[in-house]
Order: structure tokens, then sequence, then C-alpha cells
């Protein structure tokens, strides 16, 4: 056990900070800039200059161009969220598609989508989910037939998050209709602005219409190049799950601030002049979840830890998504339940605690335990990959 | 940055687990749970030759001084097989307590224990809950009083218990003047009494102990929370087994999804609970300041998740899980005693939230 990162770690972390000191935005930068996209693409210019970003891309796709270093990465992550800095990023393409497009893309793919994607000028939504396929997503639907060069592209897309916004997506369809389920699938790069293309808005349970909005996506004859595909026609499944594996990765949300903020919500929090605090029954909900979280933080620094030596971590590895989820819900819930009867306001209602954020954090989290591969889903996977338990087998035909 | 076990610990780990599954099987558990005190002194002594029992002693005394994380890993191990030794009191509790204070019996009692010739017992209960009219006090260079739920008194040369806040008395196993009786609790694999004491003259008073106390009870909170997920482990691969080779209707029942999903959680709350522990032990080593809040936050959250484990993974085995024979219940009832032990849930909850000024210290 040596829990140090190790001297040239820790300047490395002393060049972040500097440069966190020097360069955090204001909270008037984004007006100072005109648009929110003219100011992202300027400050994710900037931190790609110095390696903050887009660190590990090779420079002939905009990239900064160092070696992959995993401690690094987490160095900027610990930093960069106790300057409470945005990275930036916000939609799917730096964290699903360019990972993809570097393992699978051709050299002219790379080129022409790795830097403007990194710099934000193109944002990127992911066309994965349909309403008839959900968990069993390689039981997809919608087509793209041959037209010449061309496919023609009918179905329609579930979930897919900013799409409204996205100039491109990166989708999954079937191109060889009567292959095997997973091997006719291809992965497929087009623009949304291609006629044929509806998007309609996807009000969830939480009412917004935000940042973190959802849409479904209609698709009707849309012409696409077949060079547009990625990787070979019916390979789309295989390099799809490259793109699924950077999801769950990114989903490994730490709760540890969200404890301490419940904490202070709980100190300010009164009820006839007793804080939530010195409600014992409180106090003993929040000690069970703050050890939940606690083990969670350890068992990030011993994944970490595996990682960096190369060893599988094996079902340990596996279990991650399952129980952050569930325990981001479990702490909005307490948090909840502290307020009282305001713990149900909503919508920037007068006397909303934290500016709504509990309310809207719940409904993130559940969200979040069925997206990205549901709670069932998790579990199958850790009693089938992790625990060695056999399939349940496919029911008899007919 | 490197969270996990040394080579050295991993050796450590896989030594003690392959001595304790060929030398005490559950059969020879079985055997013990028979007698008036479970401990077997020949398994204790072949402990110590494995340099078990002075884990924790100075060099200078004959130990392998070691670190907090290897000897949660031998309790872990101790668990995992339902051992029934007095390895928490006397190789993990008596020695951080005894190795930070100054008396000329010390040097010797450390020796002893880790030559494995001196077995202690630890009656620490009075330290954080008075029950029954339980305490003892020293008055007139004579003890008397009761203290209960002492561990492994029964068979014990030397018995240490706290006495009040700042002093640690030892006493002889067989003083002239102590009334020891067996209290039965549902976990056979462990010795559990009351003693009574009636002006019995102690082998040595130690002051100015208040540090020693507490950083005893973390020591301990620590290694009970690593036995108990030593035994959690064991439930699990038990249960995960069964699904693997029981059928119904027609199809192994590990192929069904209500009992994947079973184990899926269990072993999910186990992973995460075993980086807990790890940490805590290691904190106890280089981060002092932190082991307070992390041995009562491990020893609670291990309580929870081990009470569910023992009775989900007992469900799992069906029926056959609730018999004697298939002895599934010895691991169930370690978990569901440790519980209670050195706190409880709820008392530790409430100790950690008062470590970190959420609570008023009562």
């Amino acid at each position: 056990m040596d829990l140090e990162y190790g001297e040239r770690y820790e300047d490395f972390r002393q060049e972040v900070r500097a440069f966190l000191e020097k360069n955090k935005p204001g909270e008037d930068s984004i007006e100072a800039s005109g648009t929110r996209r003219e100011w992202l693409a300027d400050w994710l210019g900037l931190q790609i200059e110095h390696g903050y970003w887009a660190r590990t891309i090779p420079k002939e796709y905009g990239g900064y161009g160092a070696q992959p270093d995993l401690l690094e990465t987490v160095i900027m992550d610990e930093e960069f969220n106790r300057a409470a800095v945005n990275r930036g990023m916000s939609s799917q393409g730096p964290s699903m598609l360019v990972p993809t497009l570097l393992e699978h893309g051709t050299e002219e793919q790379k080129k022409r989508w790795i830097a403007p994607t990194m710099r934000s000028e193109i944002m990127w939504c992911q066309g994965y989910s349909e309403p008839g396929s959900g968990s069993d997503l390689a039981s997809l639907q919608t087509s793209a037939r041959e037209d010449g060069d061309d496919f023609l592209i009918s179905g329609q897309k579930i979930w897919t998050s900013t799409a409204d916004k996205s100039e491109m997506i990166f989708i999954l369809v079937r191109t060889e209709p009567d292959a095997a389920k997973h091997a006719g699938i291809s992965y497929i790069l087009l623009p949304m602005d291609t006629p044929g293309i509806e998007v309609q808005p996807l009000r969830t349970m939480s009412g917004d219409l935000g940042d973190n909005s959802f849409n479904q996506v209609f698709f009707t004859d849309v012409r696409v190049p077949q060079a547009n595909v990625v990787g070979k026609r019916g390979e789309g499944w295989r390099i799809a799950n490259t793109t699924l594996k950077h999801e769950r990765n990114s989903l490994n949300a730490n709760s540890e601030g969200t404890i301490l903020k419940l904490i202070r919500l709980m100190e300010r929090e009164t009820s006839n002049g007793v804080s939530a605090m010195a409600n014992p029954v409180f106090r003993d909900r929040l000690m069970k979840l703050q050890a939940r979280s606690m083990a969670m933080k350890f068992h990030a620094m011993r994944m970490l830890t595996c990682s960096l030596k190369d060893e599988s971590p094996g079902v340990a590895g596996l279990i991650t998504k399952l129980r952050n989820c569930q325990l981001n819900f479990d702490i909005s819930s307490l948090a909840i339940d502290v307020m009282g009867e305001l713990g149900a306001l909503y919508d920037h209602t007068e006397y909303e605690r934290d500016r709504g954020y509990w309310q809207s954090h719940s409904f993130f989290s559940l969200g979040l335990i069925i997206g990205g591969g549901t709670a069932q889903i998790q579990k199958n996977i850790i009693s089938e990959r992790g625990l060695g338990l056999p399939r349940e087998p496919k029911p008899a035909k007919g | 940055m490197d969270f996990g076990l040394s080579e050295d610990q991993q050796m450590l780990d896989e030594t003690i687990r392959s001595f304790l599954a060929d030398r005490v099987p559950i059969e020879e558990v079985r055997k013990l749970r028979g007698e008036d005190c479970p401990n077997d002194r020949t398994i204790w002594q072949s402990l110590a030759e494995l340099g078990v029992t002075g884990i924790l002693v100075p060099e200078a005394q004959g130990g392998s001084q070691l670190s907090m994380l290897d000897a949660c890993l031998v309790a872990q191990a101790l668990g995992h097989s339902v051992t029934p030794t007095p390895f928490i009191g006397s190789a993990v509790m008596v020695p951080v307590a005894l190795r930070q204070l100054d008396h000329p019996e010390i040097a010797g009692w450390l020796a002893g224990i880790a030559t494995g010739e001196i077995a202690f017992g630890v009656a620490a209960t009075e330290a954080f809950s008075l029950r029954e009219e339980a305490g003892i006090s020293f008055e007139g260079e004579r003890l008397n009083g009761k203290a209960m739920m002492a561990w492994d008194a029964c068979g014990a040369d030397l018995i240490l218990f706290p006495i009040d806040g700042d002093r640690i008395a030892v006493i002889r196993g067989d003083a002239s003047g102590l009334k020891k009786t067996k209290l039965v609790t549902t976990d056979t694999t462990r010795c559990t009494s009351e003693l009574i004491l009636d002006q019995v003259q102690p082998e040595a008073v130690l002051a100015d102990a208040s540090c020693a106390i507490s950083q005893m009870l973390d020591a301990g909170r620590l290694a009970l929370a690593a036995d108990s997920l030593g035994a959690a482990e064991a439930m699990i691969e038990q249960a995960v087994a069964y699904a693997k080779e029981r059928k119904q209707f027609e199809r192994l029942i590990g192929s069904f999804q209500a009992v994947k999903h079973m184990c899926a959680e269990m072993i999910s709350e186990l992973e995460p609970a075993r980086s807990l522990v790890w940490y805590g032990a290691h904190s106890f080593d280089t981060l002092p300041a932190e082991t307070p809040l992390m041995a009562c936050h491990a020893l609670a959250h291990i309580s929870e998740i081990g009470h569910e484990i023992a009775s989900v993974s007992t469900q799992v085995h069906g029926g056959i899980g609730w018999t004697d024979e298939q002895n599934l219940h010895f691991w169930f009832k370690r978990i569901g005693v440790a519980r209670g032990l050195l706190g409880g849930p709820g008392l530790l909850r409430e100790r950690a939230a008062e470590l970190q000024g959420l609570a008023k210290a009562s």
C-alpha cells in the first residue's frame, strides 16, 4: 500500500493548479466571448495548447500528443473538480466517438473529425437505442438499404441526448438484414441536417428540456454515402462495444462532494428550531451513506491500481456502475427527506434549497440507474462474467 | 499510487488460508463447538509457529511487527474458515495496547504472545457500553466488579481490561477471587463469558492508558470487520458454488435471474467493503488521524452488508441452507454475533458522527 502519487506527479499537479488559477474562466466569460459555443471553442483550444484536454490525442489529429498516463488523467480530473472548473465537454463526441475513431477509423476519418470534435466545433449525438431495442440493443431495426454508393436509412432512435443541438450523429443501423442479429449492424457517421431526419424532444420525468435533454429522432430514406461507415460493414456491434466501454467508464461519478453538500444542508436545515443534523434518525442515515461513499472512493483507488499495473480486477471491476448509481440516488433521497415538506419544491420556486439541486439530482441519478445498461443488465454481467453463473437458456422456439 | 496488497501480503494471505483449509476444515469446527471453550490451544500453537500470534508484537520481543493490514488479512482468513481463536483479542488488541505502555512485565507478556505460550482474554465491553450494572473498580490495590461478554477468558493465561477511561488492568486467568461464567451465544466459534471479580489482585495496573484504550478499540474494530468480511466472502463462495450445481425445473438454479441477481447484489456489496477495510487498516500505521473514523465506519458498514449477505446466501441454498448439516449457519452466526460486538452499528455510526463534530459527544 502506498497512496502517494510520487514527486513527478505532484509536480504535474502543481502545474495543473497554476494553470487553473491563471486561466479559470470567470462567471461572465461566456457573455464576454459572444455565444457559449464560441467561448467553449476558445476555452478548449487553450486547454489543448497546455495539454489539459485531448492530452493523449496525436498532434496530427489536433491533440496535444502526450503518451497516455493514467495518473496524469486522474490528477487533471481531481484538480479541475477541486477548482470547480467545467471542462466544457458537452456532447458525446469527445467521450465516445473520438476513442472509437482512434481505434477503428480510417486515416481520413480521423483527420476530418477528431480535431473539430475535441474543440467542440462539431457536436455529436449517439443513435443507439430504439423504442423496441433497449437492453437488447442488438435487436435494433433501423435499416440502411443500399442505393448505388449510398445507404438509405429509415427507422427511429430514442434517448438521443443533444440531438437537437448536434451537427452530427454516430448511429447503429442494420445494413445486412439477412445476417445474424449481431453480424448485421454497421456504425455510420452522418450530418443531422441531411434531408429526411426529424428530431422531436422527449420530455423526461424531470420535465427538463435544458442541457440534459433527450430526443427521439426519425429517419425517412436518409441518404448517406457508404464511405461514412466506421470499420467494416457488419462490424458495428463490435465497434459500438468499444464506445459502450467508454460510456461505462464515464458513469463512475464520485459521491464524496455530494455527501459534503448534504452535510452542509443538514447543518443548515431546521425544523422546530432543531437542525436536521441534530436529529439522530437523519444523522444515522447520513453516516450509513458516508460509509458507502467512502467504500466506493477507496474501491476506485483499488481499481485505479489494477489499471496502472495492467491487472484484471475480476468481478470487483464490474460492480462500480451498479453501486455508485444507487448510492447517488439514495443520497438525494435523504436530502429531500431532511427538508420535510419543502423537499418537494421544484422548478425554482421560492424557498427551494440549493437551487433545486436535490430534486434534479434525484431524477438524474434514477435515470443513470437505468441508462448505460440497466441495473438488471449490470447484475447479469456481474453474475455471468464475474461469478461464472450460467446464462439463462433461450426459450424453445414455437 | 498502489492501493493493494504487496507480494509479501499476498503470500501471507495464501499461507494462512491454505493452513486453515488443511488444519481447520469445517468438520473440525463442528467438533470444537461441543467444548466449554472452542479455542483449541494446539491450533493456536500452530498459528504461533506461522508467526500469526506475534504479528503485531515488536521484533525485540520476538514478534514479526507487521502492519495492521497484515493483521486484518489474518483476521479475514480466520473469519473465512470460522476458526475459533483468540486472535482479535490476544494478537491484535492486546499487543496494540501493551506495546505503547510501560511496565516491567510487558516485554515478557508480548514475548509469550509471540511464542503462543500466553493467550490473553480481553474484557473491553465496559469501555463503550455499560449494562447489567457491570464495571470494574480498582481500590485498595484490589479489583472488584463485573465485566460482561469478555472474550476468550475461559482458557486465558491472562486477562486484560480497561477499568476506566485511562487505566488498563491485567489479571491472571486463574486469579483468586475471579469467577468466570460462560455466556452462551448463537456463535459456537467464539468464547464469551461473564467475569466477576471479588478482591482480585492485579498483575499490573497500567496508567496513562487512554490512548492505548482507544487504539486497542480501533484495532479490534478493524480486525472484527475483517473477520466478518472473510466470513461473508465465504458465504458468497458457497452460495455461488451451490447455484452452479443445484438443479430445479431441469435447470441449474444459477441460470435463473432471480438467483443470479441475489449473487450479484452480494458480491457488489462485498468488494467495496473489502476496499474500505483495507484502507482503514492501512490508515492505522500511516494515517492515524483517520483511523478512529475509519474503524467505526468499516465495522458498522460490514455489519450491515454482512447481515444481508448472511441472509441472502442462506436463501440461495433454499431449505438445506437452514439445516445444521449444511454448516452454513456457522458463518451466519459468526457474522451475526460480530454485529453486536465492540459497539454495534448504531453506536459506531453515532461515534463516527461525533468524531467529525456532527454530533455532540455523549
